[in-house]
């Protein structure tokens, strides 16, 4: 679907309109992501995180594509295959550390992108499947993300391994098979590495195809906007090239800077020391901890230290965490405000930064080691975290009494008091 | 239909995670939490600071020659330096001859051409630096049942590389008497030595270094700070030996960068200039 007020792709040239013709490939871009798909005119930088996570994905499996080319997948041999490609492969340590990074930029974009999703309202009606499949995403580049970082087969790869692997044998009487089925062993050995190598080659072209789904899902009611208003009239769009295509070309230099910054000069700031250390079996670390971008989820698993009647606290703790991002695909029917955008709603947008609180907390925590007082402060904030999503959200989206809506989006940009520069804005130059 | 299921799953998780809580805070007040020494007398490394940290770092070629030295003449003995080949060493300004010859002072294991019976051989530029130990099993009985970590990336192994193996091979002191007063179940063991820069303060590597114990072409006076400053800065090569290439290439990548995103400021600018509104001058 598209807006009435569409440009319509027209090739010039011959050889286009003879593409046109048999694959209109030109066409279908240009609907997508050119003059041909008219896009809210209001958007703010925080809508540039979508460009970026996708930058993010070619980024990641450009890089990945070259250094599978040069690790060895073999429980022996990677964690030197890792320093060959560090020491002898012309510019790995390059492609190494900017996979590396890379990973960990991918998810400040795409927790930037889900937390903008979280105020704007972005996940409500008509946009639901939008947000069920960017949670799909989440899950399977959580699931890329943590198999990328076995690879390496350092201390932190394989105690990570076997930590989140033994996760599977809380789940009562068939846990353990299933741990042991997915491992291809009682613990993560050469079977592991290669189905892991396997699948982090394999996962991050599904989450492509998820990727080219989302965005096609939004095309269809077409993007949101800050403020929450339905587009209404051609005066309330601009096309998408070049007015937004500008603006993320300088979004992504923005992002580009700090990226390699990281990667040039503080490149293992994000990792772990101890995964320079080749994997032993034998020696445990002092402190296991995932990779950052797990900490808050991390931190909910250990939140849960105490048996409750039969139900042991390994058990409540691995269901708390998987429920914690599962919650997130109900949120369409558990907020049911019919205001999308967090600017118009006072209570709200108070527990949506509670929220941004509690997660930096939870952060904090899942990175701590096991003691107090971050266990104590963990429990506080995952309490708040369900809390939030399942018992505040609904509650304070039937009670809320939101502030008045623009009429559009043409009247908030420009502004209802000044009639005279509104009618000289109000149709966009083409 | 959602929310009140919602309403109650998220009562439950809540419920579950204050009992947690209000256990923890019991024990925590009924039994706190022992104090162990290794809380209380550990110590993060003291600063240490080399030509090649921050971002216009460089090599001091010197420094690493002598860190070679040291590592050569002290550390090899029991450390091995796996990821790094002789070849390497060109880069710390050894000429070609000069690596030909420090090779083949190192005897580096190899097999007979006539008979294939192992044997040994002087080492040639390609030879990775030998392990001094045949295996882990040799390593640990000669080492009171610990074995000594390969070198090649201990810097980026610790917290604080650089500074943590200076401050460690520093930091070997006489147990504090008031550590053995508070904790006396925590007194150092037969073949350990205190020192508070190790994890668990008690290292069985005796300590390494003494006054003098090497003598620089440089004519550095070889004190034991002198000794582990340079082989600090040596294993910072060793670690990441494109350290440098690195830092230089992160310039010339900024410098573009921050060129080019200045030019896509204004693109977008002038790109947006048309439907931007133009509001009359207040004045």
């Amino acid at each position: 679907m598209s807006f009435p007020w569409a440009k319509q792709y027209e090739p010039k040239a011959p050889l286009m309109r003879y593409l046109d013709e048999k694959l209109p490939l030109p066409r279908f871009l240009y609907n997508a992501v050119g003059g041909g798909y008219p896009v809210p005119r209001n958007l703010n930088y925080w809508w540039n995180f979508g460009v970026l996570a996708g930058f993010c994905l070619v980024l990641q499996i450009v890089t990945g594509v070259i250094l599978a080319m040069h690790f060895a997948a073999n429980a022996g041999v990677a964690f030197n295959s890792v320093e060959h490609i560090m020491r002898d492969v012309n510019w790995g340590w390059m492609l190494r550390y900017a996979h590396a990074n890379g990973a960990s930029f991918f998810f400040i974009v795409i927790y930037i992108h889900i937390f903008r999703g979280f105020f704007y309202g972005s996940y409500k009606a008509p946009r639901e499947m939008v947000w069920l499949l960017g949670v799909v995403i989440f899950l399977l580049l959580m699931a890329t993300a943590f198999m990328g970082y076995v690879l390496p087969w350092g201390q932190m790869s394989f105690w990570g391994a076997k930590v989140i692997t033994g996760l599977f044998g809380a789940i009562p009487i068939v846990g353990e098979p299933i741990q042991i089925w997915l491992l291809g062993g009682y613990a993560p050995d050469n079977a592991a590495l290669n189905r892991f190598f396997s699948l982090h080659f394999l996962l991050p072209f599904v989450i492509a195809g998820v990727v080219i789904l989302h965005i096609w899902a939004l095309h269809i009611p077409g993007s949101s906007n800050p403020t929450g208003v339905e587009i209404k009239s051609e005066s309330d769009t601009i096309p998408f090239h070049p007015y937004y295509t500008a603006k993320d070309g300088f979004g992504l230099g923005v992002f580009l800077i700090a990226y390699c910054l990281m990667v040039f000069f503080l490149p293992n700031f994000m990792g772990h020391p101890d995964n320079y250390i080749p994997a032993n079996p034998l020696s445990t670390p002092a402190h296991i901890v995932p990779e950052w971008y797990f900490w808050p989820f991390y931190a909910i698993l250990r939140a849960f230290t105490a048996d409750i009647l039969f139900v042991p606290a390994k058990l409540l703790g691995v269901l708390a965490m998987f429920s914690s991002i599962l919650v997130w695909f109900f949120l369409p029917w558990l907020d049911k405000s019919p205001v999308r955008s967090g600017h118009y709603r006072p209570v709200f947008k108070k527990f949506f930064w509670v929220l941004v609180v509690d997660m930096a907390v939870l952060f904090y925590c899942g990175g701590a080691p096991a003691e107090e007082p971050y266990v104590m402060l963990s429990q506080i904030a995952t309490a708040y975290y369900f809390l939030h999503f399942l018992v505040i959200l609904p509650i304070v989206s039937m009670i809320e009494r939101p502030n008045p809506l623009p009429f559009s989006i043409t009247e908030a940009v420009l502004g209802s008091d000044d009639k005279a520069v509104m009618a000289a804005n109000a149709t966009p130059a083409t | 239909m959602i929310r009140l299921i919602g309403f109650f799953v998220g009562v439950a998780f809540t419920v579950a995670v204050l009992w947690a809580f209000a256990t923890g805070a019991y024990t925590a007040a009924t039994e706190p939490a022992a104090p162990t020494a290794e809380h209380e007398f550990h110590r993060t490394p003291r600063p240490l600071h080399l030509a090649s940290d921050g971002p216009f770092g460089r090599w001091d070629l010197q420094q690493l020659q002598r860190g070679y030295q040291v590592y050569k003449e002290v550390c090899s003995a029991c450390h091995s330096l796996k990821y790094v080949a002789f070849r390497d060493l060109a880069q710390l300004g050894y000429t070609e001859a000069e690596v030909k010859a420090t090779a083949a002072s190192w005897t580096v294991p190899g097999i007979d051409p006539v008979t294939g019976e192992t044997n040994t051989r002087p080492g040639t530029p390609t030879d990775y630096f030998p392990s001094p130990f045949p295996n882990d099993i040799a390593a640990r009985a000669a080492n009171n049942n610990a074995i000594p970590p390969d070198l090649s990336l201990m810097t980026k192994a610790r917290h604080d590389g650089a500074a943590y193996v200076h401050s460690l091979l520093t930091g070997y002191q006489d147990q504090p008497a008031e550590l053995l007063k508070k904790f006396p179940d925590a007194k150092t063991g037969p073949g350990l030595h205190y020192n508070p820069y190790f994890a668990n303060l008690n290292l069985a590597m005796a300590p390494p270094l003494s006054d003098d114990q090497v003598t620089y072409a440089d004519g550095t006076k070889a004190t034991v700070d002198q000794m582990a400053t340079d082989v600090a800065a040596f294993l910072t090569w060793t670690a990441e030996p494109s350290l440098i290439k690195r830092k230089q290439t992160g310039w010339a990548v900024m410098i573009f960068l921050v060129f080019a995103t200045i030019l896509a400021w204004f693109a977008k600018k002038q790109v947006w200039a048309p439907i931007t509104p133009k509001r009359p001058k207040k004045d």
